[in-house]
């Protein structure tokens, strides 16, 4: 491999249903923090990478255009990827090529979702997601495949909403800690099922909210990184991974992608026991059943077996393998891009013994981040190491 | 860098901000108009629909018999090599009770609910799932391995479309010829 | 440069106005195939797959959902880049240059005459507050930038109309081209009026096509191919993304870009180094000024050069011999592909009737359209 690749620095804004800012002001105020935290400037910056979601939420033909200024991209090699859902994990990886292949020595990673531009409902941008031949005639919503997908998943291993609606208490309780939350606070299983119902198996407490909100990183190689800050952290592992697009054709009680995604950052990272070796993850959590579902595709679970840990406590923050401890999805929000770099974030905080109230005991040294999108179809993982 | 350190950006706003005047914003409706070509595979298939028939294709390499039909077979590399017609019988491989609409606004109360399912087509191999409605049954009898049927539009209403398939109903429910209309037929 | 990346494999469609019995995969399955071909590779041979798309351009919310299936990427590390085909190469060579990946396909498509309302889209990429509202064609930009362009001295009126008839005519000898054409000078000149100075003939046409690149690592390069062509250096870069603050009559950008491109390949006296080059003239003047900011000729010297024949196909720094997207056709974020196939084509010396003598070194750059500031570039070598 390349140069080895270290996060020094990291910013985010307040995740909200509503922002007063623009995306790229969003943009600049994630930036600017994360800068600020590892006392570097723009000028410090070679690259910069943005990862941002669908331009149908911004409204905006080539939205990586318009962001570029307050994403500090002016004048510099800027570049826009994109990967759906997987989009915030996906970034530290776009970025991670630009330093390991030495092209570069330092980038600033920025993730920017203004989703409340959209009328009446930001959902309405997913509508053209599906097949516009074969699908969009039957006037799909967006949350019938997350739901087809869930009741597939209880189905293959016998798991009622009970069993998976924890996840929700879990992670809106976490939130409460972090100050970027949009929807913390103590709720129980039944107020899970007892919350409006959207699309069976899918109640309004199951799903992540529509956001607005921005985080940024600041990576180095490792020359910089150590001349940057005390306590970088490294990304010693990257992998992500495209199912094929006709979904309705897979086995959707499994998420083979995501076991691919994980297997190829564990061979870069050395990882051989992830159970063991992965101390703390942030799994993708837009709906309930995904952490679990994702859990099992990280191979940190057994099969079906995800809800089981759940109710023994091993994923709470006090756990033994405490998944989500930032509150995830569900708890912070789901401004998408920037969702998933909030999940970096928390590891790099974790792992630098920076998290607060938020903070897992055990002082953990090897973390891991997943987001996952598309039709269901992509995952992206990063694992960090202090 | 603890985040309690910062002081962090997002100044959350109220709808009513918005209503009030308190902050400007500005409303755009999108010309953007698309029209896509079907290409050979899914042109036939929207033909066959057309007349009534489900259509898939075949690899003679891997053996799959694939829906939606495809010129080439993205897992052997290979251009397919047969038409094959399906049933309009399959099986339910999941399925939700949906009561939203696109824009997350709510269905009426009383007003069918939308029963989007994945159905694996008979003739096709296993697998094989496509997106389409249940209509004919009541949401809380839909069971996933239950065996649906198409029901077709009439053959002059037909327009080489997935929805000239109004919906899948129950197989059992089509012989008792049942009275009343219910769930997501639209 | 640490290590060295080639192209190894080149597929490619014929680029049309039109491409109506065909879907958008099998447009690019057509390209993939052929580029697979070329060096006898499998997708499970792939290591990374690079898409090039644009939502509103394909007309689907995150596109790249569908960029899987036709180029062989099932269950593989693929990603899009929502840029230009350029950019999805130098991310590919930044995948290479990590060490971690020895075959990567970079793939870009146009099928943008599946999109019916092409001014709009255009207009759809300016600032939603401050320029959509007064609600002016979209051409309104190009032509902003070629009266500045021509105010500053940078050339006459007539050397952008002879762009125009330069390139379309060199399309007469690109069998893939969708817009060759025998103009004159007074055919441009008299044509419809758009956004003065900018005139109907002034504008690049849409058109439809697919191109696949194989990438390989140094290591594997030998085993694919005896005639790889390698990729010396890769810039991107990009000016203000408001109207309101750009360097108007600059192509900012493409100086930005060029310069990082020529720092990595080592070249310090373009003009002398470089054997052809391959630029955007979406807009006739363009080709003007991006030449000029890459350093190929002297400020204010390109329409001159023009004049005197130096960027014909005969010329000695031959100017968009495939046609550029006058000739070839707009293809949108796909038009930095068809500009680095060029250069393939001409250093390996199989570019037909339009082959280029003596072609050792090239250099492929491209504007991203109206109305943004963001350019990319690419330098290539057969040795």
């Amino acid at each position: 491999m390349g140069q080895k690749v270290a996060i020094v620095g990291a910013g985010i804004t307040k995740f909200v249903s509503r922002a007063q800012e623009t995306g790229k002001e969003l943009a600049w105020q994630a930036s600017k923090m994360a800068l600020d935290s590892c006392g570097l400037t723009l000028n410090d910056m070679e690259s910069v990478s943005l990862g941002s979601a669908p331009d149908a939420f911004d409204g905006v033909h080539m939205k990586g255009e318009y962001l570029r200024d307050g994403s500090g991209g002016w004048r510099k090699p800027y570049m826009r990827h994109f990967v759906g859902g997987g989009t915030g994990v996906f970034a530290p990886i776009h970025g991670w090529f630009h330093v390991a292949s030495g092209m570069f020595d330092t980038c600033l990673v920025v993730c920017s979702e203004k989703m409340s531009s959209v009328y009446p409902h930001p959902q309405g941008a997913f509508t053209t997601i599906f097949d516009h031949t074969t699908e969009q005639a039957l006037d799909p919503t967006l949350i019938w495949i997350f739901a087809l997908e869930y009741n597939r998943y209880m189905e293959t291993y016998g798991l009622t909403k009970a069993d998976i609606a924890p996840v929700s208490v879990k992670n809106k309780k976490n939130a409460m800690d972090h100050p970027s939350a949009q929807l913390p606070g103590e709720i129980t299983v039944e107020d899970v099922l007892n919350s409006e119902l959207l699309a069976w198996p899918v109640n309004r407490l199951d799903i992540s909210p529509a956001s607005d909100g921005a985080a940024a990183i600041v990576l180095a190689g490792e020359h910089a990184a150590k001349r940057i800050t005390d306590k970088p952290i490294w990304i010693e592992g990257v992998g992500w991974s495209l199912d094929t697009a006709y979904w309705a054709t897979r086995d959707l009680s499994y998420p083979r992608h995501v076991e691919k995604s994980a297997r190829m950052a564990y061979d870069m990272a050395g990882i051989r026991e992830p159970r063991r070796e992965i101390e703390i993850a942030e799994p993708y959590d837009p709906f309930t059943y995904k952490e679990l579902h994702h859990m099992e595709g990280l191979l940190l679970a057994n099969r079906g077996e995800a809800p089981q840990l759940l109710a023994d406590g091993v994923t709470q923050r006090d756990g033994d393998r405490p998944m989500c401890p930032s509150g995830g999805l569900l708890g912070v929000g789901n401004p998408i891009s920037a969702a998933g770099l909030m999940k970096v974030i928390e590891i790099f905080l974790q792992l630098r013994g920076e998290a607060d109230k938020r903070q897992v005991p055990g002082n953990p040294t090897c973390g891991l981040a997943q987001a996952w999108g598309d039709l269901m179809q992509v995952s992206t993982v990063v694992v960090l190491k202090r | 860098m603890e985040l309690s350190k910062f002081e962090l950006g997002g100044t959350r706003i109220k709808q009513s901000d918005i209503s009030k005047g308190n902050v400007l914003t500005l409303a755009v409706t999108p010309k953007l108009e698309y029209a896509w070509d079907d290409g050979v595979a899914i042109g036939r298939y929207l033909e066959e629909l057309g007349n009534g028939k489900i259509i898939a294709r075949k690899c003679n390499k891997c053996g799959r018999i694939m829906l939606p039909p495809r010129m080439f077979c993205e897992l052997c590399w290979r251009a397919t090599d047969e038409w094959v017609y399906c049933e309009d019988t399959g099986t339910v491989n999941t399925f939700s009770l949906c009561h939203v609409n696109w824009d997350a606004s709510r269905i009426p109360e009383g007003e069918p609910l939308h029963l989007p399912a994945v159905i694996h087509i008979d003739g096709a191999s296993p697998g094989m799932g496509i997106l389409h409605v249940l209509g004919e049954v009541e949401p809380d009898k839909i069971k996933i391995g239950m065996k649906v049927r198409a029901v077709w539009k009439k053959p002059d209403e037909r327009e080489g479309s997935i929805t000239d398939i109004t919906h899948f109903k129950p197989v059992r429910a089509a012989r008792k010829k049942s009275k009343k209309k219910s769930g997501g037929g639209r | 440069m640490i290590g060295k990346v080639a192209i190894t494999g080149l597929g490619y469609t014929e680029f049309s106005a039109t491409s109506p019995g065909t879907s958008f995969r099998e447009l690019t399955y057509e390209a993939a195939v052929k580029a697979y071909n070329e060096v006898g590779i499998e997708p499970k041979d792939i290591d990374t797959f690079v898409c090039t798309s644009e939502d509103f351009c394909e007309g689907y919310s995150i596109s790249d959902e569908y960029c899987n299936d036709q180029v062989g990427g099932i269950l593989k590390p693929v990603q899009t880049i929502t840029g230009d085909a350029i950019h999805s190469l130098a991310t590919g060579v930044m995948l290479v240059l990590t060490g971690g990946f020895d075959i990567v396909v970079v793939q870009a498509l146009s099928k943008l005459s599946n999109m019916k309302t092409v001014p709009n889209l255009v207009n759809f990429a300016l600032d939603p507050v401050l320029n959509r509202p007064l609600d002016e064609h979209y051409s309104f930009v190009s032509g902003l930038g070629m009266n500045r362009f021509l105010h500053d001295g940078k050339a006459t009126r007539e050397q952008c109309a002879q762009v125009v008839v330069k390139n379309r005519a060199n399309a007469l000898s690109n069998p893939v081209a969708a817009y060759g054409a025998d103009l004159t000078v007074d055919n441009v000149l008299d044509s419809e009026p758009v956004s003065l100075p900018v005139r109907l003939l002034d504008l690049a046409q849409v058109a439809d096509g697919a191109i696949v690149f194989v990438l390989a690592s140094e290591k594997v390069t030998g085993s694919l191919t005896d005639n790889p062509i390698w990729i010396k250096g890769v810039g991107w870069s990009s000016d203000s993304p408001s109207l309101e603050s750009r360097d108007w009559g600059n192509s900012v950008a493409t100086r930005l870009a060029g310069d990082m491109a020529y720092k990595m390949a080592g070249v310090r006296y373009p003009a002398k180094e470089i054997d052809l080059a391959e630029v955007t003239d979406e807009v006739s003047y363009k080709e003007l000024e991006h030449i000029e900011a890459l350093r190929l000729f002297e400020p204010g010297r390109a329409g001159l050069a023009l004049e005197d024949g130096r960027t014909t196909s005969e010329g000695d720094l031959p100017v968009n011999v495939s046609g550029g997207d006058l000739g070839v056709g707009h293809l949108f974020e796909a038009a930095g592909a068809q500009k680095v196939m060029e250069l393939v084509l001409q250093l390996r010396g199989t570019a037909g009737s339009r082959q280029v003598a003596d072609a050792h070194k090239g250099l492929a750059q491209v504007w991203r359209g109206e109305p943004t500031t963001s350019a990319a570039v690419a330098v290539l070598a057969n040795q």
